[in-house]
């Protein structure tokens, strides 16, 4: 377990969660550096995504704690969290199916300062916020779709617009719950690259992920769980090796 | 203007904003089937200032309205325990609680009723209407609106996102009852004698028909609404027996045909010839 | 004294029962709230009295009021929910309050809005057992309600029609593969509640000794909370809730005033939806999530 320094954005102390008699998580650790790429792998119910609610609050972990930018984030609720500087994405996506993609741009950030701002229509005195949503929006190229209702956008467009949403309130943290699942090579290709973009732009990345190729060609490091525990850590390279994360593999596919 | 056309003008204005009081507590996907009873406290506080301490209308209303601010965001608390229809039927009770409790506090008349107040100029009905109409056609432009419309979406996926639903939830039920209860200030101060039969269900089912047929997602729709089931019976003087069942039949027949009212946002837009936005 | 107002209250109770399973059949069963039963009740009311007042005994009056009370309910169904069956809940519960204000209208129509009376030697007989008063009224009222109960019991036990009718409770979807026509089980829950509910307002005008086109938003609405108290999961908590809530509400008018009432009933039932939503005889906690 590396020691906490103040280059590590997340960091996980012996985090643990139980539902009922199953223990979905046991004594999990495990740190985000800031501006790394972190992948979290490992067989089906493994764990992975209640990892990820337990970070963003939507469950509160029964036993460790969760330190976020210098935060104990541990009993936080889950909006304060994520004002602290997270974002995530869904599986299933979760769009807001009556609102545009524009709004979903917007609907994610903060209007600065003063609270009444919140109150004020937003062409009058929030410029940044429009602003921000208007960079989103170019970078991901859904100019044309500014408009559209959420419901009745292709899937591939709805997978955008909710990393789009997730960027929008502009992150330290960009959470991934398996972003190429479904995609084709292109479009993983795609979407790799744009991560390494923001990557460059100071963006640090912990995602989930069971597609190997994908993962081993994008994350600094990867954190292995099976049953609920931590079973390796370490750069892609080593992970590809170790016996312990073949054999979690291979024996869950061989049941 | 005649004293009928006046009377008319009033009973719209002030329903208009008890549409408005349901209106916004529906926007964030809650049902209130209750807000007859802020517009009682309204009422009954607002003539208590007036008539026994002598306020002006002015001071009466807005700390009538503050007072049943303060009751919405208590109901809004445990509201959000429940969900969908148990919202709504704890609505129900809560509005029918403050109907008999005022039944039975002698102090302003109980079953008798309460009179004495002064009564209110037409202008100043809708000084107050279009004021609180303008501020939530603002409001509905704000940041804080796209968050209710997101909590209306998808609570879970809003708070998932950062969106804080308990402070929105409650808000809207505090915003809600404060404009019910300026709506029951103007009605008592309009008719100058309120008894506790006036808020009852009755009355609450009032706004919310006036919300779904006028338009339930756009505040505009609460004016038009109320236009509609004031002045619909005035057009229709034939049906004069049957309006009721009228308006029963304008409902089911909206629910089936066009849910969300006779204004929506695209309608607007294509009214105002605007591109569709928030 | 006080057995004589627990008999008082039993009775209305046992037509707060009634009521509160009307409601909670459909509420269960399709997770519908419909607010149109307190007017369905209504409606059986005064169409019992008109056949009475026609010098048609009581099993006649009581019949006719659960017909109307059916055959209003099944067209409720048919035009209103029906087609709002895959729309939020809220929907249904909107339309078929369009329906209750479309009944209450009508009724007062064609029945005038002043209480009607009903022939006053049919409660002249009574019962003395001590220093209890009963009118022979009471006990049929509470008679015939333990009578349909019972049959409602039967029904949904024994019958082929309400195993279906248990099955669409428990799994819509599945229900359909297994062969059960959601839509005909929809009719018949909305027949039986609607059944119950024109039974109850036989009783009730039997309880007054009048009907009121006003019975459905007095009366009606109160069941709801008997149905909240009792537990929507489970149908049979308006049994234990109807006496219940009954004797309640008497007791809070002869020691408090009938102006208490109201405020009584439904304080319970938003004590019970903050402390026990599931209600006294409801199941888990996490069953309220499927019926919303």
């Amino acid at each position: 377990m590396s020691a906490p320094s103040p280059d590590t954005l997340l960091r996980l102390d012996g985090v643990s969660r139980r539902f009922g008699g199953v223990r979905a998580l046991s004594d999990i650790s495990m740190t985000v550096e800031r501006g790394r790429i972190v992948g979290v792998i490992g067989p089906n119910g493994a764990g992975k995504t209640t990892l990820f609610n337990l970070i963003t609050g939507a469950y509160r972990a029964d036993a460790g704690a969760i330190v976020f930018d210098d935060h104990d984030v541990t009993a936080w609720p889950a909006h304060r969290i994520i004002r602290a500087g997270l974002a995530r994405t869904f599986q299933n996506i979760r769009l807001f199916a009556g609102m545009t993609v524009w709004e979903h741009l917007l609907v994610t950030q903060r209007p600065g300062g003063h609270v009444l701002r919140g109150l004020v229509p937003l062409g009058w005195s929030n410029p940044a916020v429009t602003a921000r949503a208007e960079h989103v929006l170019k970078f991901f190229g859904l100019e044309a779709y500014r408009n559209v209702l959420a419901r009745t956008l292709p899937y591939g467009i709805q997978r955008k617009v909710d990393m789009a949403r997730a960027l929008a309130s502009g992150p330290k943290l960009l959470l991934l719950d398996e972003p190429v699942a479904g995609m084709n090579h292109d479009e993983a290709e795609d979407l790799r690259k744009l991560l390494l973009r923001l990557n460059e732009e100071g963006l640090s990345i912990l995602l989930i992920e069971h597609d190997m190729a994908f993962v081993m060609n994008l994350c600094h490091e990867l954190y292995v769980l099976d049953f609920g525990v931590r079973i390796a850590a370490g750069d892609p390279a080593a992970i590809r090796r170790d016996p312990v994360v073949l054999d979690a593999y291979l024996g869950s596919e061989a049941c | 203007m005649s004293t009928y056309y006046a009377g008319l003008l009033a009973d719209i204005g002030i329903l208009t904003l008890g549409a408005l009081s349901v209106f916004v507590i529906l926007a964030t996907n809650q049902l209130s089937l209750g807000n007859a009873g802020f517009m009682a406290i309204g009422s009954y506080l607002s003539s208590f200032l007036t008539v026994e301490m002598q306020w002006p209308l002015t001071g009466a209303i807005v700390v009538a309205a503050l007072a049943a601010s303060i009751t919405g965001i208590v109901v809004g608390f445990p509201a959000l325990r429940l969900k969908g229809i148990y919202l709504a039927i704890a609505t129900l009770g809560f509005g029918e609680m403050v109907r008999s409790f005022f039944l039975v506090f002698t102090p302003m008349g109980g079953a008798g009723g309460y009179h004495g107040m002064h009564h209110v100029a037409l202008g100043t009905i809708w000084i107050w209407t279009a004021g609180i109409l303008l501020a939530i056609l603002l409001l509905e432009r704000s940041h804080v609106w796209l968050q209710m419309r997101a909590v209306h979406e998808d609570e879970t996926a809003a708070g998932l996102v950062g969106l804080n639903t308990t402070l929105i939830k409650v808000g809207a039920f505090g915003l809600g009852a404060a404009i019910a209860a300026v709506a029951g200030a103007l009605f008592a101060h309009h008719h100058v004698y309120i008894e506790p039969g006036n808020f009852g269900f009755e009355r609450s089912i009032d706004f919310v028909l006036a919300v779904i047929l006028g338009g339930s997602t756009v505040g505009i729709g609460s004016l038009a609404g109320a236009a509609v089931l004031v002045l619909l019976p005035e057009w229709l003087r034939f049906i004069a027996d049957w309006r009721l069942a009228a308006f029963g039949a304008l409902l089911i027949i909206v629910l089936l045909t066009r849910r969300q009212g006779l204004l929506d946002r695209p309608l607007l837009a294509r009214l105002t010839f605007r591109s569709a936005r928030a | 004294m006080l057995l004589q107002q627990v008999v008082n209250g039993l009775t209305l109770g046992a037509v707060y029962t009634l009521i509160a399973l009307s409601f909670s059949l459909v509420m269960g069963i399709l997770s519908i709230l419909n607010l149109a039963i307190g007017e369905l009740f209504m409606l059986g009311g005064f169409v019992g009295f008109s056949v009475i007042a026609a010098k048609f005994p009581l099993p006649v009056a009581l019949l006719a009021g659960m017909g109307a009370g059916a055959l209003t309910a099944v067209v409720i169904g048919k035009i209103g929910c029906e087609p709002l069956r895959n729309a939020p809940p809220i929907a249904p519960l909107l339309s078929t309050l369009g329906f209750s204000i479309i009944l209450q209208n009508v009724v007062t129509n064609v029945w005038g809005s002043d209480p009607l009376q009903l022939p006053s030697e049919m409660f002249d007989e009574r019962l003395t057992l001590g220093s209890l008063t009963i009118g022979v009224m009471q006990i049929a009222i509470i008679g015939i309600t333990i009578v349909l109960v019972g049959v409602l019991a039967w029904l949904v036990q024994s019958t082929s029609a309400g195993r279906a009718l248990r099955a669409v409770a428990e799994n819509r979807d599945v229900a359909r593969l297994l062969g059960v026509s959601a839509g005909r089980m929809m009719m018949y829950a909305f027949a039986i509640s609607g059944a119950l509910a024109g039974a109850a307002g036989v009783l009730i005008s039997l309880h007054y000794a009048a009907i009121t086109p006003y019975v459905g938003v007095d009366t009606g609405l109160k069941a709801v909370a008997v149905m909240v108290i009792g537990g929507t999961t489970n149908v049979w908590g308006a049994l234990l809730a109807g006496p219940l809530i009954g004797i309640a509400e008497v007791l809070t008018v002869a020691y408090g005033g009938s102006q208490m009432r109201d405020f009584v009933v439904y304080g319970l039932m938003i004590l019970i939806l903050l402390l026990r939503p599931q209600g006294l005889l409801g199941g888990a906690r996490s069953d309220l999530g499927q019926r919303v």
